[in-house]
């Protein structure tokens, strides 16, 4: 699945980027690799959403979003 | 461009140096006060003085500039969402026998140089003036900027670690280990700071001195063994190649990171080394670490639900996010009427005191009559007339101050994203369109935020429809004179009607370009805080000492011009106005302007000089019409029965299009050279000026040709 199909208040681990070079760059170096947990805590019905990655809270736009493959996590 | 900032800088540092000192032995730092009596004494003897140059270097908003402020003691403006600074700027200070010049560098994510922000701060990372990186830290978001820290490491320049905003970390119930996190990083000072309280400063300067005297420590993070390899070789042929250069091994981690400006300067032949791109596994490696360091050095992380989380729930919220963002403007721009209103009272009464006793003192001294009319019809009547709109300035400014520092900024951009990506913008380009309410020019500089050039052009389009704090002056005049009974209404409805035609014409911009929606949003929305008293005291002065300087050089030329060409005409000084060159002038314009409901040669010479800055055209109002205060009562009646003597027909609807001429048409000359600058176009300017012109002419004909039909209907 993709995080744009994320639901708010999970948690998911994130499989790969294949959005544009310049941006996978940047999400990279926000710190949203390969296997890094995050924490969707927001989100338009067919939007945006904001989630919680390393600490810190990021705004992401549909087209991002949608190109971020992501697996959900078990809820504890 | 890097030169005129250069001297901007450090123009604003000298003023600063004994700024600063004043500010530190008032907050009673024993430290401040040595390093004073030091400072001054090694003065006395300029040879033993040393100097260095350090870079402040960070993620954006984490506080570069609340920290070059508190250092230098300069008024640089502070906001609290990520680019703000987009130009480096210079200020100075000094610690014991040292003189120090301090750069502040525009926030940056990563050492890399795909963004303007990026270019300009790795420029100036990398230039060999600078002594120490001073690498501005927000501890509470450790994990996330710590990357830029061990890019920064790689460079093998001297860097001392600021780490700023340590309460927060406090309010979480975090601690952070301080022993082991400079351990883990090549033994770099890490000096706690509070950049806002302005603690910790002296330290950090010592620790600087220091460490740029002891050199630096060899510090390796150590990738697999595979890129280890690699490295190595890459290092070594840049040794044998450019060997003047001090970061070999930067350089080539660059190199397999396939970054174009390092390739393009560093022709090597790499082929078989750098067979491919390894920005990921770099990348990667260098997070893995961050991760064992935050294992090792961060304790106690508690999960409590921030405030910010709970004031997001309404902020953000996916239904009322847009209305409530709505409210707070209304709540902006009412405050800016109605209390600014009240408080003009003050500044009505001294300018009318000032202005008799002026021509009164003038005609005591038998001064003759062309100067005293000089004086007291153009000057005073053209900048004081200006300066009663004082109070309105202040309020909105400080409410933008305050919406700026909060945090809310940033969460404008998500809450406008599905409305702004349909017209093909980001939600970010709505920032810049924000700060036009204020003054278009730091809106046009504040689009090299955005990711795109095609998005900063567009942005840069519509960011003049954004009513500026200039064309305030104009509407408060026009509505108080033309609809008495509801005045903040009407001019508030310019406001929705410069964002509506803003967006609207966003859209149909991305409509003939065939355009998709945008959804390319990327923003970081940092925490919630309380606005800083010092903070936005820089802020509002900052802007309230612009508009005062505007009024004393280009307000007070523009009036004196416009006096002039009022009072001259063919034959030399003439009686009646409409001899003069000005009516000449503004006659050609009156064809043009009459379908628009403005057919008065004096709104043609009004909106002219307006070009130079909009609140000209009160003035030239003011001028024309032969009022001392525009801005008052009787001022107001006046003019109003001026303008019905000229042309009985001129009413509330005229008034209105007039309204909605100024907010639409070109902007002001400084606008202008600013959108060259950053557009680098010139077609651009001019395509922009003249969509912009005839827009503005198309709706104020529209709506006066249909007003005028339908009002006989009501």
């Amino acid at each position: 699945m993709t995080l744009y199909e994320a639901q708010k208040g999970n948690s998911y681990r994130i499989e790969g980027l294949s959005v544009e070079p310049d941006i996978t760059r940047r999400l990279q170096a926000l710190g949203l690799n390969d296997g890094t947990v995050v924490n969707v805590l927001n989100r338009k019905k067919h939007g945006a959403l904001i989630i919680q990655v390393r600490g810190t809270r990021l705004a992401l736009g549909k087209h991002i979003s949608s190109h971020i493959s992501v697996k959900g996590m078990k809820i504890f | 461009m890097r030169n005129s900032s250069k001297t901007n800088g450090s123009k604003a540092g000298n003023s600063k140096v004994s700024d600063s000192k004043t500010n530190e032995s008032k907050a009673g730092n024993n430290m401040a006060s040595k390093s004073k009596t030091n400072g001054s004494k090694a003065g006395m003897d300029p040879k033993d003085r040393k100097h260095i140059n350090i870079a402040c270097v960070g993620n954006p908003n984490c506080g570069k500039t609340t920290l070059f402020n508190a250092l230098t003691g300069s008024k640089l403006k502070v906001a609290n969402w990520p680019g703000v600074t987009v130009e480096r700027f210079e200020g100075h200070t000094s610690y014991e026998d040292t003189d120090i010049t301090i750069v502040d560098t525009p926030g940056i994510y990563s050492l890399t140089c795909y963004t303007i922000e990026e270019k300009v701060t790795r420029q100036c990372v990398m230039d060999d003036d600078i002594d120490v990186i001073v690498n501005v830290v927000d501890a509470s978001s450790l994990e996330r900027n710590l990357y830029l820290t061990l890019q920064l490491l790689e460079l093998g320049k001297p860097i001392v670690l600021a780490l700023n905003m340590m309460d927060i970390i406090k309010e979480r119930g975090m601690e952070i280990d301080m022993h082991r996190l400079p351990e883990m990083l090549g033994n770099i000072p890490v000096v706690p700071v509070s950049a806002a309280r302005r603690t910790g400063l002296d330290i950090l300067l010592h620790a600087v001195i220091h460490h740029y005297e002891e050199g630096m420590e060899e510090y390796m993070l150590d990738y697999p063994e595979e890129i280890e390899g690699k490295i190595r070789k890459l290092t070594a042929m840049m040794q044998t190649d450019y060997p003047s250069h001090s970061s070999a091994r930067w350089h080539a981690i660059k190199l397999l990171e396939e970054d174009e400006e390092v390739r393009q300067e560093h022709p090597l032949e790499t082929g078989s080394v750098a067979d491919r791109n390894y920005e990921k596994e770099i990348i990667q490696c260098k997070y893995a670490y961050i991760e064992k360091i935050m294992e090792e050095v961060l304790f106690h992380k508690s999960k409590k639900a921030a405030a910010t989380d709970r004031i997001d729930r309404l902020l953000t919220h996916s239904v009322l996010g847009i209305p409530v963002f709505l409210l707070i403007m209304c709540l902006v721009f009412f405050l800016t009427f109605t209390v600014g209103d009240a408080l003009k009272g003050v500044f009505e009464a001294g300018l009318a005191v000032f202005s008799e006793g002026v021509a009164g003192a003038l005609a005591g001294l038998g001064v003759t009559a062309w100067l005293q009319s000089l004086i007291v019809d153009g000057i005073i009547a053209g900048v004081g007339g200006i300066l009663t709109f004082i109070p309105n300035i202040f309020i909105l400014f400080l409410a933008l101050a305050v919406l700026e520092d909060s945090g809310y900024m940033a969460r404008v951009a998500y809450v406008m994203d599905s409305c702004m990506g349909r017209v093909g913008l980001s939600g970010k380009a709505f920032l810049p369109m924000i700060l036009g309410f204020g003054c278009t020019v730091p809106a046009i500089m504040a689009t090299r935020a955005l990711e795109t050039e095609h998005d900063r052009r567009r942005t840069m389009l519509v960011t003049p429809f954004m009513s500026c704090s200039a064309r305030l002056p104009v509407y408060v005049l026009l509505s108080e004179m033309f609809f008495p009974k509801c005045p903040a209404l009407v001019a508030f409805s310019m406001y929705v009607v410069g964002m509506g035609i803003a967006i609207v014409a966003a859209l149909v911009c991305n409509r003939l370009e065939h355009g998709k929606a945008n959804g390319s949003l990327l923003i970081e929305l940092p925490e919630y805080k309380r606005p800083n008293a010092r903070t936005i005291r820089i802020y509002v002065w900052n802007k309230l000492k612009d508009y005062l300087s505007k009024a004393g050089t280009t307000i007070f030329v523009a009036s004196i011009v416009i006096w002039f060409l009022l009072n001259f005409g063919t034959g030399g000084l003439v009686e009646n106005p409409g001899d003069s060159f000005g009516a000449m002038i503004g006659h050609l314009l009156v064809p043009l302007l009459k379908p628009a409901g403005l057919g008065m040669w004096q709104i043609g010479v009004a909106l002219l000089s307006g070009i130079s800055a909009k609140e000209v055209v009160v003035s030239s109002f003011a001028v024309l019409f032969g009022v001392s205060n525009a801005n008052s009562a009787a001022g107001m009646a006046t003019i109003v029965a001026n303008i019905q003597v000229q042309n009985p027909g001129f009413g509330p609807l005229n008034a209105y299009c007039l309204m909605l001429f100024v907010l639409l048409y070109v902007p002001c000359v400084a606008t202008v050279a600013t959108v060259k600058k950053e557009s680098h176009s010139w077609a651009f300017t001019g395509k922009m000026l003249a969509f912009q012109l005839a827009l503005a002419w198309a709706v104020s004909t529209l709506v006066f040709q249909v007003g005028r039909l339908c009002i006989p209907l009501l």
